[in-house]
C-alpha cells in the first residue's frame, strides 16, 4: 500500500507538471520558442496564490472555497502573458537562440520583481488550507481530498485543452498557424492575434499550475530555475509541441521523481535526467515529438 | 555567361585580405589593457578580474562552438565543473602541487568528458542540441550535488593553493592572486587566444562555417560534419575545464552550483553582451559582464533584474553584441568619410 501512496503523490506532481509542461508546449507548438520563463510564471502564481490566499483567509468566507479561488488567482496573474508577448515579437523570426537568451533574461528579471515583491525568504501558506479537504483513509491509503482534486482540476484542464484545440473554431487556426505561420496569414489570419492568445494561455497555464502547490509546498526564488529542469525533461521526454508529449512525459516525470525520492533519495533529478538522455539518445523526437533536426 | 563566372571567381580575396587580422586587435587590445591593470588598480579589485580572464578563455572555446559552428551549448558549465572539481581532486586528494599539471589534468577529464558528451550531442543541432547538452549539464550537476560522499555534496571540495612553474608562493591568498596568479592566467590567456586565432583561421575553422552556414552544402562538398562539430566541441571542452580550474583555484572550491544550468545561461549572456559574430567579441563580453555585474551589485539588490532587462534589450535593439554594433558604426562612419 505504500506504494500506492508514492503513486498518488507522483501524480499530484505529474498533475502540477503537466499544466506548465502544456503550457510549454502550446508556446512552442505555435510561436517556435522555447520559453525559460516559464518557470517564472509559475513561481508568479505561487506567489500570488499566496498573497491571495492571505486575504481569503483574512476574509472569513467558507475555507471549501479556496481551491477555485486558488485556480481563479493562477488564471488573473497569469494575464500578465499579454503584455510580455510584445517583448517576444521583435524575434520571432530570429535565431532560435536569440529566443532562448531572451527568456533567460526575463527569468532573471522575474527573480527580482519576487524579491522586490514578497522578500527572499521562503513563504508558505497556512496548513489549515491544505486539510480543509480532509484525508482519505483506508486500507492502508492515506490520501488527502486536496491532491484528488487537484489531479482532477488538472484533468479537466488537460480535457478543455484538448477539446477546445480540436473541436473549436479557435483552436483549429490556433493549429493552422502552428503548422504553418505563412500560409494561415495567408488565408486571412491574424497570426499577430493568435500569438497572443496562446502566449497568454501558456502563461496561464504556468500559473494556475504553480497557485496549485503553494497549499503542498512553500514558495521560493529557486522555485523558478528548478521548475524549468524539470518541465524540461517533460517536454524532452513527451516530444516538442505535443500535447499528448506533455500529459505522458508529466507521469513519467512525476512518478519516477516520488518513487525515486522514496526508495533513493539521492538519485532525484538524477534518475529524470538519466530517462532524459536515454530518450534523447534513443528517439531524439520524444515519444510523440515530431522528427528532430 | 563564362565571363560573369570568372568575374565573381576573381573579385573577393582583395576584400578579405585587407581585414585579415582586424579580428584580433580587439582582443590583443584587451589583453594590453588587463596587463596594464595592477598599475591602476588596488590588489583587491584585481583578484575581482581573474574571473574575466576565466570566462574569457571559456568564452573562447564556446564561440568556436557557437559563433563558428552555429551550436548553442546550453549546458557548457559542464566543463567549468569539470576543470573546477579536478583541481580539486588533484591538488586535495592526489597531492599534485604545480599548476601545470593541474590543469593537463584538467584537459585531459575536460576532453573525455568532451568526446563523450559530444559524441552523443552534436548529431543534433539547434534546439535539440541546446536541450541535450542541457541534459547533462544537469545531470552533471545533481550528481555533483547529491553524491557527497565522492564530491562533497554542496559544501563542494577544497582547492589547495599551487605552485607556479615550480615556485610555491607564501602570503595571503590576496597577494597571491593578485601577483603571480594574475599574470599566470593572462599569458595562460595570451597563448589559449592565439591559439584558438590560429584554428578559426585554419582550414579547419573554415570547415566550421561551412557547417555554420550551410550543413548539408558542406557536407556536398567533402566536409566531414560530424567529425568537425565533435573536434569543435572538445576544443571547447578543453577551454572550458581550463577555465574552470583557474576560476576554482581563484576561490580555492569547487562546488556544485559551478554547473548549474543558469551559470551556463550567464556564459552565454557575455558572449551575446560582447557579440558572438566576432572573434574578441566573447572575451569583450566577459570583461563588460563583470563591470556591469560588479556596478549593478554595488548600487541595488535588485542587480538581477537590470542584467536581465540588459540582456533582453541587448537581444531586442543589438543581436551583434557590443563589438558587432561598434564594428557596423565605425564601418558607417569610415563609408560616409570615403564618400
Amino acid at each position: 500500500m505504500a506504494y500506492a501512496n508514492l503513486m498518488l503523490g507522483g501524480l499530484f506532481q505529474a498533475a502540477v507538471l503537466f499544466l506548465v509542461a502544456s503550457g510549454l508546449q502550446l508556446v512552442f507548438g505555435v510561436q517556435k520558442i522555447i520559453n525559460l520563463a516559464c518557470g517564472s510564471f509559475y513561481a508568479l502564481g505561487a506567489y500570488f496564490g499566496i498573497t491571495v490566499m492571505v486575504y481569503f483567509l483574512q476574509s472569513g468566507w467558507p475555507i471549501w472555497m479556496f481551491l477555485p479561488i486558488l485556480i481563479g488567482a493562477g488564471a488573473v496573474i497569469g494575464l500578465i502573458g499579454v503584455p510580455l508577448e510584445l517583448l517576444l515579437r521583435p524575434v520571432y523570426r530570429r535565431n532560435e537562440s536569440y529566443q532562448l537568451l531572451l527568456t533567460f533574461g526575463l527569468l532573471l528579471m522575474f527573480q527580482d520583481v519576487f524579491r522586490y515583491f514578497w522578500g527572499s525568504v521562503p513563504l508558505s501558506v497556512d496548513s489549515r488550507l491544505y486539510g480543509a479537504y480532509g484525508t482519505i483513509q483506508g486500507m492502508g491509503l492515506h490520501v488527502p481530498v486536496y491532491n484528488i482534486l487537484v489531479i482532477l482540476s488538472s484533468i479537466l484542464i488537460a480535457a478543455a485543452l484538448g477539446l477546445g484545440l480540436s473541436r473549436t473554431r479557435i483552436g483549429r487556426i490556433v493549429r493552422a498557424t502552428a503548422e504553418n505561420r505563412n500560409m494561415a496569414e495567408a488565408i486571412g489570419v491574424n497570426s499577430a492575434t493568435i500569438f497572443t492568445i496562446v502566449f497568454t494561455l501558456g502563461c496561464v497555464l504556468g500559473t494556475i499550475g504553480g497557485a496549485l502547490v503553494i497549499p503542498t509546498s512553500a514558495a521560493s526564488l529557486t522555485m523558478a530555475a528548478e521548475l524549468v529542469v524539470e518541465a524540461f525533461a517533460v517536454v524532452v521526454i513527451g516530444g516538442l509541441g505535443s500535447m499528448r508529449g506533455a500529459l505522458v512525459g508529466a507521469i513519467i516525470v512525476g512518478l519516477l521523481r516520488s518513487v525515486a525520492v522514496a526508495l533513493f533519495p539521492e538519485t532525484e533529478i538524477l534518475a529524470i535526467y538519466l530517462v532524459v538522455v536515454a530518450v534523447l539518445l534513443f528517439r531524439p523526437a520524444g515519444l510523440f515529438g515530431k522528427s528532430a533536426a | 555567361m563564362t565571363a560573369v563566372l570568372t568575374q565573381l571567381h576573381v573579385a573577393p580575396p582583395v576584400v578579405q585580405r585587407k581585414g585579415k587580422r582586424a579580428g584580433l586587435w580587439p582582443f590583443l587590445a584587451l589583453i594590453g589593457g588587463l596587463a596594464a591593470l595592477p598599475l591602476f588598480l588596488a590588489p583587491y579589485s584585481l583578484v575581482l578580474m581573474v574571473p574575466v580572464i576565466a570566462f574569457g578563455i571559456a568564452l573562447l572555446g564556446m564561440n568556436l562552438l557557437f559563433g563558428y559552428t552555429g551550436m548553442l551549448s546550453f549546458g557548457h558549465s559542464i566543463f567549468l565543473a569539470v576543470g573546477a572539481y579536478a583541481a580539486a581532486v588533484a591538488t586535495s586528494k592526489m597531492g599534485v602541487v604545480h599548476l601545470e599539471l593541474v590543469l593537463l589534468l584538467a584537459c585531459a577529464a575536460g576532453a573525455v568528458l568532451a568526446l563523450a558528451v559530444g559524441a552523443l550531442c552534436v548529431r543534433y543541432t539547434h534546439i535539440f542540441f541546446g536541450m541535450l547538452t542541457l541534459a547533462f549539464g544537469m545531470l552533471c550537476h545533481s550528481f555533483l550535488f547529491k553524491f557527497y560522499n565522492l564530491t562533497g555534496g554542496d559544501q563542494g571540495m577544497r582547492v589547495l593553493r599551487p605552485s607556479l612553474l615550480g615556485i610555491s608562493w607564501e602570503g595571503g591568498a590576496t597577494s597571491f592572486l593578485s601577483g603571480p596568479f594574475y599574470y599566470y592566467c593572462l599569458a595562460l590567456y595570451i597563448g589559449l587566444g592565439l591559439v584558438m586565432w590560429r584554428v578559426v583561421q585554419s582550414p579547419f575553422g573554415l570547415h566550421l562555417k561551412a557547417i555554420r552556414e550551410n550543413e548539408v552544402k558542406a557536407s556536398y562538398v567533402g566536409v566531414r560534419v560530424y567529425r568537425m562539430r565533435l573536434c569543435a566541441f572538445v576544443i571547447s571542452g578543453v577551454y572550458g575545464s581550463v577555465a574552470g580550474a583557474l576560476m576554482a583555484v581563484t576561490t580555492g572550491l569547487a562546488d556544485p552550483e559551478i554547473a548549474y544550468w543558469t551559470q551556463s545561461g550567464n556564459l552565454i549572456f557575455m558572449m551575446v553582451l560582447g557579440g558572438s559574430g566576432s572573434f574578441s567579441g566573447p572575451a569583450i563580453g566577459a570583461l563588460l559582464f563583470a563591470l556591469l555585474h560588479d556596478a549593478l551589485v554595488t548600487t541595488t539588490e535588485y542587480w538581477r533584474f537590470l542584467l536581465g532587462a540588459i540582456l533582453v534589450s541587448i537581444v531586442i535593439f543589438m543581436p551583434q553584441g557590443v563589438v558587432g554594433t561598434v564594428a557596423n558604426v565605425y564601418a558607417r562612419m569610415k563609408q560616409r568619410g570615403s564618400a
